[in-house]
């Protein structure tokens, strides 16, 4: 069983990494990998993995811990980046960073990666104040995560400093021998006032099975804004779970974005934590997905102060025997009056034989609040097509139009143009046609 | 131009029209008057091509095309449009470029490149004054939150781009104050000629104080029972349908 190997090969990382015994960061680890030896992987009894099943892909006997020797060049990651933009890169091949494609920063500003912060005394303070804080302390594959951390990005945006171009994180599988679990570990503390922009991209370039277990810590302080894209367009051997634990203080504006257009199993756990008041959050999504993809959304948003409001928007669209799960958690403790929670959840099932469970779960204790939900699941519109075709336009077009169409709303709040024009590009070839739309 | 003969059409097992014979020669216009349930917008719907209809029986060509044949794209590339009695909004897809993507579809139909941009920029300022319509109309989502006359003019516009050769106007007149309405009526007056021809719906006599018809004819449980000048259409405001048999 993947388990029983995991537990057996954690001695191993262990005695590899003898510099870090005594440290608060180690005594994390290995409560971490206890948690782990208990709980395990998170199976279909536990309610929030009612409709995502982990038990086939747990069958794969994933390798953990690859050493890759080979370096990757420029031309084969460039279409994975945005173009035409500066931006800080931050690339990883099979959990290695790749210095030689990626373009880091020390000058007013940390925007490098987490061996770096581990092994340098001058960062510990800061890593033991955050890392491991908000992430979760029970769930198994989190505590796998913590126990096996390694690498990952590390940024740190100081107090007042408007980060002026975006940070494109992307990580590279590639397997080529064997089937393997990697698990990034991100860390990013925003200081007050301060703003970043971050595109996250998880990407095989193997035909074999990859793993991803990635956990994010994300800190936004006092009317820190932070815009976060995680673009999953990844091939059908690749499965994610990404979980991301987000803490807001007064006033910060937290925006985050998943475009799910592709790979076999992904999951994402979102949890946003309010702990002050003012905070705004936006969490937008688009699913687009075919065959046997599988796709699930949970988001978890703690309303623990008052006057903060949250908002989202998660557009779905599902052919052949795709499937979604959508689960929207909205929390509003006694605490958090004049909270308003907003969410709202459309799905296109465009065969019969796809499937979205959607779940929206407001749990309310403040009696001064505005929350609501709404969802929709439906087919698309008979009369919108039969117009369109009637204009000319044929029914292929008519219906990719009306498909695109129904993404807009959160296409159109992408603050990086050349993100905005890769993901259209994309929402176009899936498709099947060239949209001309203006960006 | 355009030949209907006996034809029949059925939605869900039920049948709508029972023997629909009509005539439309280049350079016409025609009126079709009815009361509700008569089978005006399934005639439309028929013609244009909407499959939640059943032909089962006579035919439908334009200039000697069989239309029953064709999708409703292809009877639009043939040169059918048909002014919808609620236009369909579309979020997120503006004015200009739902109308953009029609009007080179017709062309791509028709072996045609797309139209260069200051072309077609050209002919869409051209043509939304003829409609009265403003820039900042153009670059909204089509249809979504227009009021009712935004809509119909809108409809009349993209009939003004894409040049029918055959224009049915379903019900254009509902909903409409009188301004709106002229407006309407003074664009599609201009957009007729001898080569084109256009088939006005209505229940009323009142749109076709605008747009004059050569015929008027008159649907009643899915067969035209009269047919006649434009006089007739005042004495079916007058006196109602329910002298006639």
């Amino acid at each position: 069983m993947l388990k029983d190997k995991i537990i057996l090969s954690y001695t191993g990382f262990e005695n590899n990494r003898s510099t870090e015994i005594d440290t608060e960061f180690h005594a994390k680890r290995v409560r971490a990998m206890q948690q782990f030896e208990k709980v395990g992987f998170p199976t279909k009894e536990i309610e929030e993995w009612k409709y995502t099943s982990l038990k086939n892909l747990l069958k794969t006997d994933f390798t953990l811990l690859t050493a890759s020797e080979s370096d990757i060049d420029t031309k084969k990651i460039k279409p994975f980046l945005l173009k035409g933009i500066e931006s800080y890169k931050l690339v990883f091949l099979d959990g290695i960073f790749q210095p030689q494609v990626s373009v880091t920063s020390h000058e007013g500003l940390d925007i490098c990666i987490l061996s770096s912060a581990i092994s340098k005394p001058k960062y510990n303070i800061v890593l033991n104040h955050y890392f491991n804080t908000i992430a979760s302390q029970k769930d198994g594959l989190a505590s796998l995560n913590t126990a096996f951390t390694q690498e990952g990005v590390f940024i740190h945006i100081p107090k007042s400093v408007v980060v002026d171009r975006p940070v494109e994180i992307l990580y590279l599988t590639s397997g080529s021998e064997k089937e393997v679990l990697v698990q990034p570990r991100n860390l990013v503390i925003v200081d007050e006032n301060a703003y970043v922009q971050i595109v996250e991209r998880h990407q095989s370039l193997t035909s074999q099975k990859v793993f991803t277990n990635s956990v994010t810590e994300l800190f936004a302080h006092k009317r820190a804004i932070v815009e976060w894209y995680k673009v999953q367009n990844d091939n059908l051997q690749a499965s994610i779970i990404d979980s991301t634990y987000i803490s807001q203080k007064e006033q910060s504006v937290v925006s985050m974005f998943t475009f799910s257009f592709g790979g076999d199993l992904v999951r994402n756990n979102l949890h946003v934590y309010h702990e002050g008041e003012h905070i705004t959050s936006n969490l937008n999504g688009i699913s687009m997905l075919h065959g046997t993809q599988h796709v699930d959304h949970q988001t978890n948003i703690y309303h623990q102060q008052p006057n903060c409001e949250s908002h989202e928007l998660y557009k779905g669209i599902f052919d052949e025997q795709s499937t979604g799960v959508f689960n929207g958690k909205v929390i509003v403790s006694k605490e958090a009056q004049k909270t308003d929670a907003y969410q709202q959840n459309d799905n296109i099932l465009l065969t019969d034989d796809a499937t979205i469970n959607a779940k929206p779960q407001l749990e309310i204790f403040a009696d001064d609040v505005k929350c609501s939900h709404g969802c929709t699941i439906g087919q698309l519109d008979k009369n919108a097509l039969f117009y369109m075709r009637q204009r000319g336009i044929p029914a292929k077009e008519a219906k990719a139009l009306l498909l695109y169409a129904f993404t807009d709303q959160v296409v159109n709040r992408i603050k990086i143009p050349a993100l905005k024009i890769w993901i259209t590009d994309t929402i176009s070839k899936k498709l099947g046609v060239e949209l001309e739309i203006e960006v | 131009m355009l030949k209907i003969k006996n034809l029949h059409a059925s939605i869900n097992g039920k049948e709508i029209l029972k023997g629909i014979n009509l005539e439309v020669k280049n350079g016409e216009v025609h009126a079709i008057m009815g009361p509700n349930g008569s089978g005006k917008t399934t005639l439309s719907s028929v013609v244009a091509g909407r499959e939640d209809y059943e032909v089962t029986e006579g035919e439908i060509t334009l200039n000697g095309v069989d239309l029953l044949e064709l999708a409703p794209e292809e009877r639009a590339h043939k040169g059918v449009f048909m002014s919808f009695q609620y236009p369909v909004a579309i979020p997120g897809v503006t004015v200009t470029n739902f109308i953009k993507t029609a009007l080179n579809a017709k062309r791509k139909a028709a072996g045609k490149e797309d139209m260069p941009a200051v072309e077609m920029l050209k002919m869409i300022r051209e043509k939304s004054e003829l409609l009265e319509l403003d820039k900042k109309f153009l670059s909204r989502s089509l249809n979504d939150g227009f009021s009712g006359g935004e809509k119909k003019r809108n409809e009349i516009f993209q009939m003004a781009m894409l040049e029918p050769k055959l224009a049915i106007l379903d019900e254009t007149d509902s909903g409409l104050d009188i301004d709106a309405l002229k407006t309407v009526a003074n664009g599609v007056n201009k957009l007729k000629n001898k080569d084109n021809a256009v088939i006005v719906i209505t229940h009323y006599q009142r749109l076709l104080d605008y747009i004059v018809p050569d015929f008027v004819h008159v649907l009643k449980d899915g067969k035209i029972i009269k047919s006649g000048g434009k006089e007739l259409a005042f004495e079916l405001e007058a006196k109602g349908y329910d002298w006639l048999k």
